[in-house]
């Protein structure tokens, strides 16, 4: 529900940096997106092309998202688990110290121009 | 096909905006002006819990609101003819959330000379606000007992980030499977330091809870 938002600070930010380097047309956008950002990939594509094809610059530039794998640490036996299949509680010791080590990116990666 | 070339850039898309809001905070700390972030589902009782809260504290500190609507002005009127306090709306856009720069646009529309403390209502919605730093001091939210207690199971981001969550209308407690222990388990599982707070906007039960806690904020935020 919130993809949409998320698109307009992504088209902000690609169009600056496209201002910075004098590029004319962006083609592809890449982005890394965690596995628990709470985005999901197909509802930012959708927003995407809705708004990217309002912008000259944009207009059928491709959005690629590369999915970060979540990992928890946990502090206590200092194991890495899968945040998806285990949450906060860490499978090896039990501990609920634990904290997100990545899986949270929303992150441009780079354009391509 | 002309030559692609792959410029890196490796930048968070909030990176930008939790600047302003360091910088927006700074700001308020500076003129010594609180700035309240209040959250919530749509239908919670924000407006009405804030008529509440409001009308216990505006004979003590100087209050402002900014009620943040995709559209309408129906909150920043009944907030006003409630409480006589100035209270000012602000559109979104069609965008789910406030963010630090839209915040401080509001607050352009306020005289913080003349404030101590701006209630910033957000979008009702319990995904898009929690994502997005206002530049406020303190994050609250309300839940309300209809939504149910396991609302901080679904919304982790929303609990983890509030300093205070506002369980309102428990009046209607007993027509609901609502476990007020439970509730209080999950928001402290997602922040342990979490002040819970249930109270009745409509009949003004607890709110001088909510009121007392604003009190004391304003005045560290002032003082410290």
């Amino acid at each position: 529900m919130h993809e949409l938002g998320i698109v307009f600070y992504i088209i902000r930010d690609v169009k600056k940096a496209a201002l910075e380097n004098a590029v004319e047309h962006v083609y592809g956008v890449v982005m890394n997106i965690g596995e628990v950002s709470t985005i999901v990939p197909e509802y930012l594509q959708d927003c995407w092309r809705w708004a990217a094809d309002k912008e000259e610059i944009l207009k059928g530039c491709q959005l690629k998202c590369n999915i970060i794998p979540a990992a928890t640490y946990c502090e206590d036996c200092q194991s890495e688990f899968s945040t998806v299949e285990h949450g906060k509680i860490c499978p090896h010791c039990g501990s609920e110290h634990t904290y997100l080590l990545r899986g949270n990116e929303v992150e441009i990666k780079e354009i391509e121009v | 096909m002309e030559e692609v070339k792959v410029i890196e850039i490796k930048k968070s898309i909030f990176e930008d905006n939790e600047k302003d809001a360091d910088a927006l905070r700074a700001d308020l700390k500076r003129r010594g002006v609180y700035l309240l972030n209040l959250m919530s589902s749509p239908g919670s009782g924000k407006t009405t819990t804030l008529i509440q809260v409001i009308n216990r504290i505006k004979d003590k500190i100087r209050v402002a609101v900014m009620e943040a609507d995709i559209d309408s002005d129906v909150d920043a009127v009944k907030i006003k003819e409630a409480t006589g306090i100035p209270s000012i709306q602000l559109h979104t856009g069609g965008m789910c959330h406030l963010d630090a720069e839209m915040t401080r646009q509001g607050l352009d529309n306020v005289d913080l000379a003349d404030v101590d403390l701006v209630i910033l209502e957000n979008v009702g919605n319990l995904v898009c606000p929690a994502e997005f730093d206002t530049g406020s001091c303190r994050n609250a939210m309300i839940l309300s007992v209809p939504e149910g207690h396991d609302k901080p199971l679904k919304y982790p981001l929303m609990f983890s980030i509030c300093d205070v969550v506002v369980i309102n209308k428990m009046d209607v407690l007993p027509y609901f499977d609502f476990d007020l222990e439970k509730c209080k388990e999950y928001i402290h599982m997602r922040n342990p330091k979490a002040q819970v707070i249930p109270i009745c906007a409509k009949t003004g039960e607890g709110v001088d809870a909510f009121a007392t806690w604003l009190l004391q904020e304003v005045n560290n935020w002032k003082n410290q």
